[in-house]
């Protein structure tokens, strides 16, 4: 992977890479191969330096948590490399974990115990941790801590989920999914949360269904499909490479009556009763358009103009690859043989 | 929740300072002990927040021996060998019952019940080792096995009699042998227990195997030699045999021991149990499942 793609300025520390994932493979298959083998990361290279967040996102199946998983140190992988602050992660285990924290996106808690007493559990497994007060209220369950795991509403165990991963003070924070099943106004205060630990230096690797909260939270970002690394970059950079669109009511004008305009980059399309013309650059084709309406007295119904997102980066994305490698579609691969979490990965 | 992390968490020290270097060792002792003793903790708290089985698994020691003692089953024993000390006997049973019911059982269901609610997956996040993780859930089926014990050691010394044991050295390395034994190879029956309800089959094999060759439900001499001899490198035979010369200076031989001499006639179970304990390691290490299969 090309390391100087990041162009933003930044002191020596900010580009120290501490965790260097190379050639990782991961494959999946019973020892006495009854099952077919299943290999979920074919081949992955990835950088992620001090103080940045890097978000691993993909379609479901697409290798995400396997990967992280290697990368955490909780399982080794089949092929290549994994070096987190220069070490194997899952050999020098002793070394690495007690500066990283894990939020796994599905996990399970003794339900009798409380949630202060879970807390106060894992604190005392840890070899610094902060207060256990401190840690609660850093995700807003101070007031919740004499209550039985077991009652806590699903959102809330997210948040228990994401103290645990905390109260070592972590360099390195591991999120996987950390605000799935969170409703809107957690997840905004989760993303102030993982911005503060940013701010203090701490470094964030994150996967997503959400790309919003890639968009807005990521320094940079990979996008897997397949087991593989289809695409990375910083935002600007993966967003940039797509078109903005402009948008008509189909019944508002012809296509054929357009004027020219300047920077489309693509044949004006007719897609669900709306006239979809995908430019370069919004303003002048907007401006040209505009122009013309006014001069012609064409009332431009359903008028809109929507500069490139992430979200249709993904999905442009994601659809290539699905019609260029059709088998790779591992969604619904028969991944018998390890864990949910793996094959939802 | 709306104030969550509306003030930074209060670590503002630069991360670069706080290496590994400025913390403890983790492979120290203290550092482990610190570490399993969180758990240990944890799972304390859990078993007696369940009155109702703990209540049960203590109370059913001195319940059994009542009852044997009701039945005059105790006595039928003493006429029939009047060399024997039926007291050292019901003990024995007593513990070898509560390793594979206790120790054996209990722990390969609750090893399965907490893989299947991914709090083994969780706890391997985290800085325990495996080991430490084991040990701690091991817990409760260590508190109960003791509570058990003595509790079932007091009915017996009342309603029976007990001598006093001529090497306490060979009771408690049998016990805490077994104990080990018995809970790695827990472990290691996780890899072929899927589900909660199925370890009541799946363990099924190893307590059959166990306590039939224990010498404790059978007399062993009603066996053909081999099969003797076979049965002499089980685990819970020599769990028993430990305990039974231990606790009445009676070897397997038949011949009486003082304390520095039981030693020697307990050699050949020691190693028995030493092998077991290896074997039990590298089992439950090998083959513990930590992670549900779906």
């Amino acid at each position: 992977m090309d390391t100087s793609m990041d162009t933003s300025p930044g002191s020596a520390l900010d580009h120290e890479t501490i965790i260097d994932v190379h050639a990782v493979r991961r494959r999946y298959g019973s020892r006495t191969g009854a099952r077919p083998e299943f290999e979920a990361v074919r081949g992955v290279d990835l950088h992620v330096r001090r103080g940045e967040l890097f978000a691993l996102l993909g379609t479901n199946g697409a290798g995400k948590t396997s990967l992280l998983e290697v990368v955490e140190g909780l399982a080794r992988p089949s092929d290549g490399t994994v070096h987190v602050f220069g070490q194997d992660p899952y050999r020098r285990r002793s070394l690495v974990r007690p500066r990283i924290g894990i939020m796994l996106q599905e996990a399970g808690f003794p339900s009798d115990l409380t949630t202060e007493e879970t807390a106060r559990m894992w604190a005392g497994t840890l070899q610094e941790s902060r207060p256990v007060a401190e840690a609660l209220d850093l995700v807003d369950l101070r007031g919740r801590s004499s209550v039985a795991v077991k009652s806590l509403s699903g959102g809330e165990r997210r948040r228990l989920d994401l103290a645990l991963a905390l109260l070592g003070r972590p360099e390195v924070l591991f999120l996987d999914e950390p605000t799935t099943g969170l409703d809107p106004e957690s997840r905004r205060s989760v993303w102030e949360l993982v911005s503060s630990l940013l701010d203090e230096g701490t470094t964030v690797v994150l996967t997503t269904h959400y790309l919003e909260e890639a968009e807005r939270l990521a320094d940079r970002l990979a996008i897997m499909h397949g087991g593989r690394i289809v695409r990375e970059g910083t935002v600007a950079e993966i967003v940039g490479s797509e078109p903005a669109h402009v948008y008509l009511d189909a019944a508002a004008v012809r296509p054929d009556d357009l004027p020219s305009l300047p920077d489309v980059v693509a044949p004006t399309r007719v897609d669900a009763g709306r006239l979809v013309i995908p430019t370069r650059a919004l303003q002048p084709t907007l401006a040209t358009l505009l122009a013309w309406a006014t001069e012609h007295d064409v009332a431009l119904t359903g008028l809109e103009a929507r500069p490139a997102s992430l979200e249709q980066a993904f999905l442009t994305i994601a659809a290539d690859h699905l019609t260029d490698h059709p088998t790779d579609g591992t969604a619904d691969h028969p991944a018998a043989g390890h864990t949910r979490q793996e094959a939802a990965a | 929740m709306t104030t969550l992390a509306t003030e930074p968490p209060t670590s503002p020290a630069p991360r670069a300072a706080t290496g590994p270097a400025s913390r403890t060792r983790p492979d120290g002792l203290r550092a482990r002990l610190r570490r399993t003793g969180s758990l240990v903790r944890a799972e304390t708290r859990l078993l007696l927040r369940n009155r109702t089985a703990l209540f049960n698994g203590l109370a059913l020691a001195p319940a059994m021996v009542a009852f044997l003692h009701v039945t005059g089953t105790f006595e039928a024993l003493a006429a029939a060998d009047p060399g024997a000390s039926v007291g050292a006997l019901a003990l024995v049973s007593l513990a070898c019952f509560a390793l594979m019911f206790v120790v054996y059982y209990n722990l390969a269901s609750a090893y399965v019940a907490r893989r299947e609610e991914l709090v083994l997956k969780r706890l391997r996040t985290g800085q325990v080792t495996d080991a430490e993780i084991l040990a701690g859930a091991a817990t409760p089926a260590v508190v109960t096995l003791l509570g058990q014990l003595v509790l079932g050691g007091a009915a017996v010394a009342l309603w029976i009699g007990l001598d006093v044991p001529t090497n306490l050295v060979l009771v408690l390395v049998a016990l805490l042998g077994g104990t080990f034994v018995f809970t790695t190879l827990a472990a290691a029956s996780t890899a072929f227990t899927r589900t909660l309800e199925s370890a009541q089959l799946s363990t099924l094999p190893i307590m059959a195997v166990a306590l039939l060759f224990s010498g404790v439900t059978l007399p062993l001499d009603v066996l053909p030699d081999p099969v003797q001899v076979i049965a002499q490198l089980t685990p819970l035979h020599a769990v028993a045999e430990l305990l039974g010369t231990g606790l009445t200076g009676v070897g397997p031989d038949g011949a009486t021991y003082s304390f520095v001499e039981s030693f020697a006639a307990g050699a050949a179970p020691l190693a028995v149990l030493a092998a077991w304990c290896l074997a039990g390691a590298w089992l439950a290490g090998r083959y513990m499942s930590w992670e549900p299969r779906r």
